[in-house]
Order: C-alpha cells, then sequence, then structure tokens
C-alpha cells in the first residue's frame, strides 16, 4: 500500500498523487506497517478458538449437564465434551509450541510476548504513560507497531504465562487417564510433586480457566477500545497483519 | 522367642510336614522347573537356611484401622502371611508378649537383623512438644521410630496417616503430625496408603517382599505401582454412566436407584489412585461406589482437607469464607467485566466530551 504512494518531503505519503472518484472524494492514503506475520496471525485466532472451546467443555466437565435419560450405551454425551477438550486442547499446546518457535525465526514483534524488558528504565516509563493513558489522565495516546509497554506485559503474564501454566496441568491431568507409562506422565507428572492429591491440581486448573476469562474479557475490550481512541488500526491488524495509522 | 532367627524349613516342619516329603517337594519343584540335578539340594539348602523376612509392626498416632484390615485379608489368609511367609517379631498390638519382655525384641531384632528386617509403620509420631503427644514405651514415638529405622531394611508406611498424615495431621494438626517419609530419610519407604488400605493391598505387598526378596517398584509418590498406578474411575463399574452422561442429582433420587455415576455428589473417585475398584473389600464383596456413596478419596494426601466429601468442585478456604472455583472465578471474573464496561463508559463520556470542545474550539 504505501509503495504505491510516494512519499512526500516529510516523510508522509503524498496525497495530491491519489485520485479522486467521480464526485471529488478524495482518497486517503495511511501510513501502514507490516507487524504480525501469518503465522502470528494463524496461531492468534487457532489459539482464540481452541481457548473459547477448552472454556465452554471444561466448564462442562466440571459442572456436567443435566442427567441424560435412557441406557447408557445410547449416549456419549461426557465422553465427547471431554473429547473436545483434549482434542482443544492439544491443538492449543502444538499452536503454543509453534509460537515459540516463530519467535525465534519471526520478526522482532513475533518477540515482544515472551518476554518483558524488565532492565530497561524506558520500558517502566512508557507502562506508566500508558497506566495513565487508561486512567484518563493523559489526553494522548503513544502510538506503537508492536504492542504498548503495558499491553506487552499484559500479554506476558496473562497469555503467555497463563496459557503454559493451563498446558502444563492440563496434559499432568490428562495423563491420569492415560497411565503412568504414557508420555504425557513422563513429561508432566512431576506436576504431582507439587500437588500430590490431584484434587488441587484439578481446582489450580479451574482457577486458570476463570483466570483466563478475564485475560480474555481485557484483552477485547482493549482491543476494541484502542482501534477507537489510539488513532491505529488494532482488530484488522490481526486479520490482515498490517497496523494502520490515522493520522 | 520370636526374634530367633527361622527358616522356611522349620516353619513347613513345624506344620506337620515330614523331612521326607520336604525333599520330595524340593526334587519335583526341580523337575517340573526343569532345572538341572542339582538344584533340588540348592532349593532343599536356601529353604534351610533362609531365614524367613522378620518384620516388625509399630504402632504410632492411629486407629488400628490397617491392622482390623490386614487381619480380613483373604487372599492369601492373612496367618499364612503372619505364621509362614514372614517372622512377625513385634506388633505391639496383637503379640502376647508385653512390657519390658515386648520391649527387648526390638533390640533383639535390631542387633540381629541388622540391616534385614522390615519395618511397618501404622499411624505417624507426633512432632510438636518434643513429640510427647504419643509415647510409647515410657519414650516419645518419634525417638522409637528412628531408632528402629536405623538398621531397617526398608520401610513400610501403612495406610493415610504413615503416608500421608490422616485425620490426624488436618488442620490444624495441633500435634503437628508428620508422615514417616517427612521423618525418616535415607531408608526406601513403601507407602500403602488408604483409611485403611485394602487388606489384600497390604499382604500383597508383604508377599512380593517376602517372595522376590526385594521391593515391589514404586510409582513417583511412593506407592507399588501394581496397586495404586490408577484411579478408583478409571477402573469404575458406574464408569459407562459418567461417559455417558448419566449422574445421580441427589440423594435418593431415581438415578442412584439406577446405579448412575456418582460424579456430581462428589465422589473422588477421579482423583483417588487406589485398587477399590478392582480388588474390592471383605474379599472381594463390595467397595464404598458398589453401596452407592461416592469414594471420599481416603488414600489421597490431605484428603479431610479437601473440603466436602459431597462436593465436586473443592471449597478453597483462604478466601476466609468457603467458596469454590467458580464462585471466586465467577466474581473476579464478574468484577473485570464491570470494571471494563465503568472504563468503557468514562471512555465514551470523555470522548464525547472533548469531541464538543473541540467543536467549540473549532467554531
Amino acid at each position: 500500500m504505501m509503495d504505491a504512494i510516494a512519499p512526500g518531503s516529510d516523510g508522509r505519503p503524498d496525497l495530491s498523487a491519489i485520485a479522486a472518484d467521480a464526485a471529488g472524494e478524495r482518497a486517503v492514503g495511511r501510513p501502514t506497517v507490516y507487524v504480525y506475520e501469518a503465522p502470528v496471525r494463524i496461531c492468534h485466532w487457532v489459539n482464540a478458538f481452541s481457548i473459547l472451546v477448552l472454556m465452554v467443555t471444561g466448564y462442562f466437565i466440571a459442572s456436567p449437564l443435566p442427567t441424560v435419560a435412557g441406557e447408557a450405551s445410547d449416549h456419549f454425551v461426557m465422553g465427547y465434551i471431554r473429547f473436545a477438550h483434549f482434542a482443544a486442547g492439544q491443538v492449543l499446546a502444538v499452536f503454543f509450541l509453534t509460537r515459540i518457535l516463530w519467535a525465534f525465526v519471526g520478526n522482532h514483534h513475533s518477540r515482544q510476548i515472551f518476554y518483558i524488558p524488565v532492565h530497561r528504565g524506558q520500558f517502566w516509563k512508557e507502562v506508566l504513560h500508558e497506566i495513565r493513558w487508561y486512567a484518563f489522565l493523559e489526553r494522548e495516546p503513544k502510538m506503537y507497531v508492536g504492542h504498548n509497554p503495558l499491553a506487552q506485559t499484559a500479554m506476558f503474564t496473562g497469555f503467555t504465562l497463563f496459557v503454559a501454566f493451563m498446558i502444563v496441568t492440563g496434559f499432568a491431568l490428562y495423563s491420569e487417564g492415560m497411565g503412568i507409562d504414557s508420555w504425557q506422565h513422563k513429561l508432566f507428572g512431576w506436576v504431582f510433586a507439587i500437588w500430590p492429591n490431584s484434587q488441587d491440581v484439578h481446582t489450580w486448573h479451574h482457577l486458570g480457566m476463570w483466570a483466563l476469562v478475564m485475560f480474555v474479557l481485557v484483552h477485547i475490550y482493549a482491543a476494541i477500545r484502542e482501534d477507537i481512541m489510539s488513532r491505529q488500526s488494532i482488530i484488522s491488524s490481526m486479520v490482515s497483519g498490517e497496523r494502520q495509522f490515522r493520522d | 522367642m520370636g526374634a530367633a532367627t527361622e527358616t522356611f524349613y522349620s516353619v513347613i516342619r513345624r506344620q506337620g510336614i515330614t523331612r521326607r516329603s520336604f525333599h520330595k517337594f524340593c526334587s519335583l519343584t526341580a523337575t517340573s522347573l526343569g532345572l538341572g540335578p542339582l538344584a533340588a539340594s540348592r532349593i532343599a539348602n536356601a529353604l534351610e537356611t533362609k531365614p524367613r523376612v522378620p518384620v516388625i509392626w509399630m504402632h504410632g498416632l492411629e486407629c488400628t484401622c490397617c491392622s482390623e484390615s490386614f487381619i480380613r485379608s483373604a487372599h492369601p489368609l492373612v496367618k499364612d502371611a503372619v505364621l509362614s511367609m514372614i517372622s512377625l517379631d513385634y506388633d505391639d498390638t496383637i503379640m502376647a508378649a508385653a512390657g519390658h519382655q515386648a520391649e527387648a525384641i526390638l533390640e533383639e531384632t535390631r542387633a540381629k537383623h541388622k540391616g534385614q528386617y522390615i519395618l511397618a509403620v501404622e499411624g505417624n509420631p507426633p512432632l510438636n512438644e518434643g513429640g510427647m503427644f504419643c509415647i510409647d514405651g515410657g519414650k516419645p514415638f518419634v525417638e522409637k521410630l528412628k531408632m528402629m529405622a536405623e538398621d531397617a531394611m526398608a520401610i513400610i508406611a501403612w495406610g493415610a496417616c504413615a503416608s500421608w498424615g490422616c485425620v490426624q495431621a488436618a488442620k490444624p494438626n495441633p500435634t503437628q503430625a508428620t508422615p514417616i517419609d517427612k521423618v525418616i530419610t535415607g531408608k526406601p519407604i513403601i507407602k500403602v496408603p488408604g483409611c485403611p488400605p485394602i487388606a489384600e493391598v497390604m499382604t500383597g505387598v508383604v508377599t512380593f517382599i517376602t517372595t522376590f526378596g526385594k521391593l515391589p517398584e514404586l510409582d513417583r509418590q511412593g506407592r507399588p505401582k501394581m496397586f495404586y498406578s490408577q484411579r478408583i474411575h478409571d477402573k469404575c463399574y458406574r464408569r459407562p454412566h459418567f461417559d455417558a452422561g448419566q449422574f445421580v442429582e441427589e440423594w435418593d433420587d431415581e438415578a442412584a436407584r439406577k446405579g448412575y455415576c456418582l460424579y456430581k455428589m462428589g465422589c473422588k473417585g477421579p482423583t483417588t489412585y487406589n485398587a477399590c475398584s478392582t480388588v474390592r473389600w471383605n474379599g472381594g464383596v463390595s467397595f464404598p461406589i458398589q453401596s452407592g456413596h461416592g469414594c471420599i478419596g481416603c488414600s489421597e494426601d490431605g484428603f479431610w482437607d479437601k473440603g466436602s466429601f459431597y462436593d465436586r468442585l473443592t471449597n478453597i478456604k483462604q478466601f476466609g469464607i468457603e467458596k469454590n472455583a467458580d464462585q471466586i472465578g465467577m466474581v473476579a471474573a464478574g468484577a473485570v467485566g464491570a470494571a471494563v464496561a465503568a472504563h468503557a463508559a468514562v471512555t465514551a463520556v470523555k470522548r464525547l466530551a472533548s469531541k464538543r470542545e473541540d467543536a467549540d474550539h473549532n467554531s
């Protein structure tokens, strides 16, 4: 898009180069940056869908639907719900791993959600600015090509850490059914060294679900709000990969 | 006296079998196993010289339900286990000796079978106030336990008390009752949890050790894999109702009479590792779920402190008022949702206000 428009002397696109339509309405060229590469976007939406399925089915595993009538051999309600949960969990695990691998080969934006630059003072200053912006104490938001520092902090803790926790505890619980000779138990059985009674692991896994519900609420709200308020595209960026700056 | 070294041969003779029959048995065994001509005398020699494994059975803070369970074993019969397989040298609950005579056996076993005997512990030692909440033979039990553990080959931790702590270690645990593996280190410890453990599981563990002369394979938690590698839920005969989505919704409802799954009634089968649903109890007659009550998870760590036996979701006490994960999660998510809505409202108002300001400014 940007390539089509020759930049003007101030580095901004030269809008006079763009044709007007029949009604004399001028097209507007906006600076756009390619941020989210295809694997990042695919992982985002697959993970989002998996998490949705996991939340709904997980809730119904803990609080099952009302009893179905008839012979046990005619039904498989819990079986299907649990299958969906296990399947979505493994899809999430695979795409979460893929996302981690992509952080090594992708652009620098793809690494953002995996760390917080705790040692950089400037980072924390900008986190503070973002907090002030959300507390209505700043009139103008700053613009960032990738995540703003507060968003990066939230993504790292609210998504990366929580989802990792859910994957680990999830596989540990799954290994109970697969047996102690399974690879799941060999890889994740150490969770039961921390909580010897798996009832506790169930409870933590369940609390983790609610933590992710909170993350999703804030994540979606912030995306919509910043799309409107920060004068830059957020939601469509996760579809096209491009971030557009509107002024 | 019990601590005298006794071989399998002397037990066999005591039970009325002649030396002639004994040698016939050894020859027959060697022949049927296809061993060489020398094997018969080797078998005879082993049975004549190999001492039976001496077992010291101690009692700490406990209710004796492990012993009660143990003496009801059907396969093998407990009389065979106690009289033939092992040499139960000391068990203060069921032994004939008492007082100084009984105490002397401990010293004798320790000296005579150093590193050879099995120390079976029922119950656990309380550590608070120097261990004075459980005095055994004039000494705190913990001291006696440590003394006997020092020269033991291995330790069997009978029941939930010895394995995890059980009811006396439930919050607030005033006597500081402590499971065996937190007191004794550097010795192999076999946990045989349950309140009590299944009789056949107990004699099964003993039989394994005496037959093979080694400890059974243990899982990550130190439990014998052969009895504790699967959950009650995995082998429950009501499992098809769970998979179908057929649950008892309340006690004595139609579903309860039909024998549906007790998951919603708080059955701890899905988080409990034990052999109840396969071995069952009282010679295979029944087990809790078969009699219509959910599993209470008695072989699991801290099962007294995991909320009600009848709740599916565990109560979380740290929140002061007992709440489960859903109640806490819904309140927290609700609060976040309300905060988001309020923030959105303030944003909208601010935005409108600033737009009007801009409009005023421009005009």
